[in-house]
């Protein structure tokens, strides 16, 4: 799988994610509180909302449509009406580069 | 004049699934991320005064209302607490519903399943109904939570100021879902793995209701009912009054917020009972801003938004004379003009007509 170089580590607010695009798709890349990155799957399992609009509580992003919440450690989906888990990707710290392994 | 179609099954909700208008992108005002972030921020604070306020006054009047009864001086005592039972409660379950009221989130759920109880609502299935209706807000045959249907039946509407159609229509889909889970409607917003908890939900409903009554049976007094259950009926008003402003006489199928909702200014007192829901264009374009964040959201976008009503009044003075004449012509809606500072409105799928698709949106 390739590690794809994504974002400079401060493209993105502790508590907070941005959106990436790649090769036709779409992710999302978290800075979580304690200071690590996490990638996911950019839309929502729900209704295929992008999440990058959402907010990030903690290790929970919640949605912006009907505020369905998962924990972007693991993708688990957390609170209704979000059911279906959220895909996540390895992420890796190079200097002040985020990398993301995109399967 | 097209004739519209509100069953989820009908052949309206075919057409606004494959003319493309139910995956659609809703019209959003450009809002700095920053500012965004800021607005989202929760906090219990604001809704654990709220809810002390709220449930401390139900306490004390249905306590005043108790020790005056049976005499007329318990009347307005009852009539506050209806208000806020059977139209607080609307607001209550709404915004919790959305999980933005408190930060905490055994908060949220405490309070909305008291407030679904007390609006009768089956707490496991309006959920999904009402995450369909910020899905697709007032598509017809798509959205299950239409409150004005075109043509409007005006006689049903003003039934329900005192909530006679809703709880005539809770009884027996309570029951159902107590005995049986979700009804085939219901079936088709609530996932599979949900059945189970509609049918527990309704079971501790119908069981609390159950109770209430064999209660007022041996006191051979109605008094039970005027704390529990019948206050949904006489104290709805305030929450029809409300609700029907959110998108009553507006625009139906379209896919920019400003077109099918409406922001009214309202005084404090409605302003609490309605948990700030008077915002209602912000509220549908930014759902993750909790209530208390919503007048300053709506100083950040209103440039953007048609102009708001400026009171109750007025506002049913817009929507009032539209739904009359929408029972002529259920095509007809009020169009506000957007102020020169605002992005046009989202024309998009604004030819998409129900009972007839056009050629351009089938394509
Ligand atoms: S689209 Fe994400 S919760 Fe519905």
């Amino acid at each position: 799988m390739p590690w794809i170089d994504a974002c400079s580590t401060t493209d993105i607010d502790e508590e907070d994610l941005i959106r990436w695009d790649h090769a036709g798709q779409t992710f999302a890349i978290y800075h979580s509180p304690d200071g690590d990155f996490f990638a996911t799957a950019g839309l929502c399992t729900h209704e295929n909302v992008h999440l990058c609009d959402g907010l990030v509580m903690g290790n929970l992003i919640e949605c912006p449509k009907h505020n369905g919440q998962f924990d972007y450690r693991t993708g688990e989906a957390m609170r209704a009406p979000v059911c279906v888990n959220l895909k996540t990707y390895p992420v890796k710290v190079d200097g002040d580069r985020v990398f993301v392994e995109v399967a | 004049m097209s004739k519209r179609d509100y069953s989820l099954f009908g052949p309206d909700a075919k057409r606004a699934v494959e003319s493309g208008l139910t995956a659609a992108e809703w019209y959003h005002t450009e809002v700095p991320r920053k500012v965004m972030k800021d607005l989202m921020a929760r906090s219990d604070a604001p809704a654990i005064r709220d809810t002390i306020i709220l449930y401390g006054s139900m306490i004390v009047l249905a306590g005043i209302g108790i020790a005056l009864w049976p005499t007329l001086w318990s009347a307005p005592f009852w009539l506050a607490y209806g208000v806020l039972y059977g139209s607080a409660s609307d607001a209550r379950w709404h915004e919790c519903g959305h999980g933005t009221a408190f930060k905490t989130p055994w908060m949220n759920d405490w309070v909305y399943q008291i407030a679904s109880f007390m609006i009768m609502r089956n707490s496991a299935t309006w959920r999904w109904s009402h995450a369909r209706h910020h899905s697709e807000t007032y598509l017809v045959g798509r959205d299950p939570e239409i409150a004005v249907m075109r043509p409007p039946e005006v006689a049903k509407l003003v039934l329900n100021f005192f909530g006679i159609l809703d709880v005539i229509a809770f009884f027996p889909r309570i029951l159902k879902n107590a005995i049986s889970g979700p009804t085939p409607e219901e079936r088709t917003y609530v996932p599979q793995s949900e059945w189970g908890k509609v049918q527990r939900v309704a079971i501790v409903h119908v069981s609390i209701y159950a109770a209430t009554l064999a209660l007022a049976v041996w006191m051979q007094s109605i008094l039970p009912l005027m704390v529990i259950g019948l206050p949904r009926m006489y104290g709805a008003w305030h929450h029809v009054m409300t609700g029907l402003l959110q998108h009553g006489g507006l625009a139906d199928n379209v896919v920019d917020h400003r077109l099918n909702s409406r922001t009214v200014y309202m005084n404090p007192v409605s302003r609490f009972i309605y948990w700030n829901m008077n915002y209602h264009v912000e509220h549908h374009m930014f759902p993750m801003v909790p209530y208390h964040a919503l007048p300053r959201l709506h100083e950040v976008i209103k440039a953007d938004l048609p102009p708001p009503n400026r009171s109750i009044a007025e506002a049913f003075r817009e929507m009032w004379p539209a739904i009359k004449r929408q029972v002529m012509n259920e095509d007809y809606y009020v169009r506000r003009d957007l102020p020169p500072t605002a992005k046009p409105y989202r024309e998009d799928f604004h030819q998409y007509v129900p009972g007839m698709m056009p050629t351009a949106a089938a394509e």
